[in-house]
């Protein structure tokens, strides 16, 4: 059903290394800045997520930032299932979307009918966007047309919410099984493909993201679809934004250059864009004391 | 053939009595050269060129104050006494290589009498201030009366990262006036070595980088002034600047303005000695020098003071 197609890690660190070396400074520094942080799905997945927590996170994610002006609000927020209904009122008036972990999140250890439950759930409670996670453990099974269904039906219960499909990168082993997991993930319905949960340690990186990048170019080519990629997890600086965006101009070219088709899953990044937007206005190099946690 | 190719090479290896040295910034326990990839040139009194040293910008200050606000913590939390260990250990490091500094210094100007009185003071202020390590919160923590039934009590913590602007000589106790201080309340540096005399500042950075103390506490910038000053003081991440009264007066006031913006303390301290008094009197002027800076305040200056108020039933 899937195809297996051989990948050149040599070729992609290459690749890579050569899309880290482009220089952004200046006003299109301040664009790529402006741009990442409109693309930043603002995440809280702790089991010590509180009423509190959300709500001061999902202020942040209208205003990051209140001493300048013309500081753009976040793409969305992204929580546990029984933090959507808060986070919904809050953001009721707002373009932020809010999105939810569902399916057992982070191991997806459980029945389907749990997860369909689960995804029901979120969507019940409000939630615009569902990221859900794969059974890594069937897929590396070799059980490709159970990992297909659970998506499919998954897609389904979504209902007119986004589905975007949680790989987790770091346990499927090689980049072939990334490239096929995302093509299998694409032609299951899948509305984004993202890397990571944000447990599992290497989460986003570079060559990664260029193989799920390629695999959606290859798919736009042959049916015309845009999927969305969304990096999750160990993208912390703006550089490392900015390096991103670059890679994603010159792999799927400047329509992905926006929050409906690229997302960062991330915590701590925002405060850093922050951070290089104060520098950029002002001239001084700026402290994390002056920023709010979430 | 082979047998006298071997000659050769050991007796060119005999005739090595000196090689030229890099001198680099320090940074995060690091030696990495300067981002600018920009250097000037320091010469011996006799006006030959000695090496080529960084002159950093605004990318390697950054870079510094990175390393020192994150080791910050690590370094405040250490125990006092611990700390006091550590900057022991600094002299006996600096005890050993003590040839080394006075060599650098006299290829500079100094003379040997100068220099190796200087390298003495420095050994005596670093142990001096290991000794306040543990000492300061006993001397000037305080328990204070109130009118209520609280129990309350001050104590002093350390500031941060700390910005250190050295005076051009003398070149080692100069720096060492500003730094122990600093080190002993428990914050963390970045220095900007002097301009005209920074081989003392970089090879201390090698004394630094074998005595036990953290990565990051202490980093030493070399270059120009005027494209450090101003950086420095601008820098969020920065709590607090300690300079020398020689400082120009026109950087003094870029301290202190650029310094409103997350209002950090200045403050200067008097360790200036120009050359040509070191070298006609060295005892004389360090001994004077040494006195003013072995000075327990310069520690309480550079700290807060948290005050706490604890209930007390009766």
């Amino acid at each position: 059903m899937i195809d297996r197609i051989p990948i050149d890690a040599v070729g992609i660190q290459e690749r890579v290394s050569r899309i880290c070396t482009r220089s952004i400074k200046k006003e299109s520094k301040l664009q790529a800045l402006d741009l990442a942080l409109r693309m930043i799905d603002l995440t809280t997945l702790e089991g010590s997520d509180s009423d509190g927590k959300v709500r001061q996170l999902c202020n942040k994610a209208l205003r990051p930032y209140t001493k300048l002006p013309n500081i753009p609000s976040v793409a969305a927020v992204c929580v546990y299932p029984n933090r959507v209904a808060l986070a919904k009122k809050i953001l009721e008036d707002s373009s932020i979307s809010v999105a939810s972990v569902a399916t057992a999140f982070p191991s997806g250890m459980s029945s389907l009918q749990i997860k369909l439950d689960d995804v029901h759930y979120a969507v019940s409670e409000g939630a615009d966007e569902i990221d859900m996670v794969i059974s890594r453990g069937a897929f590396l099974s070799g059980e490709y047309a159970r990992v297909y269904d659970e998506i499919a039906h998954i897609k389904e219960a979504c209902g007119s919410a986004h589905l975007k499909v949680i790989l987790e990168t770091g346990e499927l082993g090689s980049l072939e099984n990334i490239r096929m997991a995302s093509d299998l993930a694409m032609k299951a319905g899948a509305d984004f493909i993202k890397t990571s949960t944000g447990k599992i340690s290497p989460a986003a990186i570079m060559p990664v993201v260029l193989v799920m990048l390629q695999a959606i170019r290859d798919n736009y080519n042959s049916t015309g679809v845009k999927v969305g990629m969304k990096p999750a997890g160990g993208i912390r600086s703006s550089k490392q934004a900015i390096q991103y965006l670059v890679m994603v101009k010159e792999t799927l070219g400047i329509e992905w250059l926006h929050p409906s088709l690229f997302r960062f899953g991330a915590s701590s990044l925002a405060n850093d864009v922050l951070m290089q937007w104060v520098k950029e206005k002002t001239g001084r190099y700026q402290s994390l004391n002056y920023f709010s946690n979430d | 053939m082979a047998e006298e190719q071997n000659k050769d090479l050991t007796s060119q290896s005999k005739s090595i009595n000196s090689i030229p040295k890099t001198y680099k910034n320090y940074i995060n326990g690091e030696f990495p050269r300067t981002e600018s990839g920009r250097y000037y040139s320091v010469k011996a009194q006799s006006g030959k060129h000695i090496a080529n040293l960084s002159l950093s910008t605004k990318k390697d200050i950054r870079n510094a104050v990175q390393a020192a606000s994150k080791a910050h913590a690590f370094w405040a939390n250490k125990t006092a006494y611990n700390r006091g260990q550590i900057i022991y250990r600094i002299a006996e490091i600096l005890f050993g290589r003590r040839e080394q500094f006075t060599n650098e210094m006299v290829l500079l100007g100094y003379s040997r009498e100068a220099a190796e009185e200087e390298i003495h003071a420095c050994i005596e202020l670093i142990i001096y201030f290991a000794g306040w390590a543990d000492k300061i919160g006993q001397v000037f923590g305080s328990v204070n009366p109130v009118a209520s039934k609280h129990f309350n009590f001050s104590r002093q913590e350390p500031m941060g990262v700390v910005g250190i602007i050295c005076p051009e000589t003398p070149s080692l106790l100069g720096m060492l006036g500003l730094l122990m201080p600093n080190m002993v309340a428990g914050n963390s540096q970045v220095i900007v070595a002097s301009k005209q005399y920074p081989l003392s500042a970089c090879t201390f950075a090698e004394v630094l980088a074998t005595s036990d103390v953290p990565a990051g506490i202490v980093n030493i910038i070399t270059g120009s002034k005027s494209d450090l000053i101003p950086s420095i003081s601008k820098h969020m991440d920065v709590n607090l600047l300690v300079g020398d009264t020689s400082l120009d007066t026109d950087f003094q006031f870029t301290c202190e303005l650029e310094s409103a913006s997350n209002m950090k303390r200045v403050c200067y301290w008097e360790s200036f000695i120009s050359l040509d008094e070191l070298n006609s009197r060295p005892d004389e002027t360090i001994a004077t020098c040494l006195d003013s800076l072995k000075d327990p305040y310069h520690i309480l200056y550079v700290q807060e003071v948290k005050t706490t108020w604890h209930p007390v039933s009766e």
